[in-house]
């Protein structure tokens, strides 16, 4: 089945009760068409493994690659993606829109 | 976040607690807020509190700017329900997709024959009848209210309560004529033209759905764009 965003944070509490090291990544803002909205959620476990959503899947890979880093070493991160960001990332979103996203480590 | 705080979100979740978690995007500070005031977790910013009690009255998420740094207010809110009236099939295939779409599903039917787990596993069930379960559930401004059985015994009450509360999409399957017929009885218990019109029947969007699942996609759908878009102007 599909997971709701509480799912995503369940699954997250899970890991890290499990003892592995997680991060959670969450859309804070969007300006123009974004796939996801505002409160979107996705886990990230420290071997890469991920769950939930921040996109339509167009920068969950980079946000996966800046967790990893988050939970190395514990501090948080306010991710920005947009067309208009193609210099500073390596993706962007297809849609035109633009998120940002706040990455921070579950301690 | 920190390990406790996420699972007092959980437990709130859970209990259908509404809450906010309020996280400084700078400092990464965070606390979880409730409705009353209460505030557990890190010291907030002096405009915290009542901009996540704002956010929690209007159920939506966002970042506000406040002169001590940006913060992001997440709402957490119970699902919206949605309460099923006839266990019939197309009940089957609209509980499971609504479940899928996030809604807290009941069905209701006194026809145990037609209520059983075996038939809808997992979802929450009610043998009362109509207007017993309307009274209990207590519709409200977060509550869906759908009559799936043709029968005015069982649709009729289930709809007269639902006109009677703020439930913000009612409908009922049945053709023109069926509507007809009902709007005709509904309308001798009282209701107005202007109250009767808040039923959208025949239920659903006119896709040309003939399956239990393609109707309960076309039902779904409906329920949607009055959730997203609002009342039709």
């Amino acid at each position: 089945m599909m997971q709701s965003d509480d799912a995503v944070l369940a699954e997250a509490a899970g890991w890290r009760g499990a003892g592995r090291g997680v991060a959670l990544a969450t859309v804070v803002a969007t300006w123009g068409s974004s796939p996801r909205p505002v409160g979107s959620q996705l886990a990230i476990k420290d071997d890469g493994a991920f769950i939930g959503s921040v996109s339509g899947g167009c920068i969950e890979g980079a946000v996966v690659r800046e967790a990893i880093e988050v939970i190395g070493d514990g501090r948080p991160r306010l991710l920005e993606f947009g067309v208009t960001n193609e210099q500073a990332w390596d993706v962007g979103l297809a849609c035109g829109g633009t998120v940002r996203v706040f990455v921070e480590r579950l301690d | 976040m920190r390990q406790d705080l996420l699972q007092r979100v959980l437990a709130d979740v859970a209990a259908k607690r509404p809450a906010v978690v309020v996280t400084h995007l700078t400092t990464g500070a965070q606390a979880l807020v409730h409705g009353d005031g209460g505030a557990q977790g890190d010291p907030l910013p002096a405009a915290a509190l009542a901009a996540a009690r704002e956010a929690l009255a209007a159920d939506q998420s966002r970042t506000v700017d406040t002169p001590e740094g940006p913060l992001f207010l997440h709402v957490f809110s119970p699902p919206l329900r949605l309460v099923i009236v006839g266990a019939v099939h197309i009940a089957q295939p609209l509980a499971h997709m609504a479940a899928l779409a996030g809604y807290a599903v009941s069905v209701v039917d006194p026809r145990r024959s037609f209520a059983t787990k075996d038939r809808f596993p997992g979802v929450a069930l009610s043998t009362e009848w109509p207007d017993e379960a309307m009274a209990r559930i207590a519709p409200d401004a977060r509550t869906v209210v759908i009559t799936l059985t043709h029968d005015p015994k069982l649709d009729d009450p289930a709809l007269a309560a639902a006109l009677r509360s703020g439930a913000f999409y009612i409908g009922a399957l049945g053709s023109r004529q069926t509507h007809a017929r009902r709007l005709e009885r509904l309308g001798a218990l009282g209701f107005a033209t202007t109250d009767l019109a808040r039923i959208h029947g025949p239920v659903g969007l006119d896709i040309g759905a003939v399956s239990p699942a393609e109707i309960a996609v076309s039902i779904l759908a409906q329920v949607t764009e009055r959730r997203r878009r609002g009342a039709p102007a």
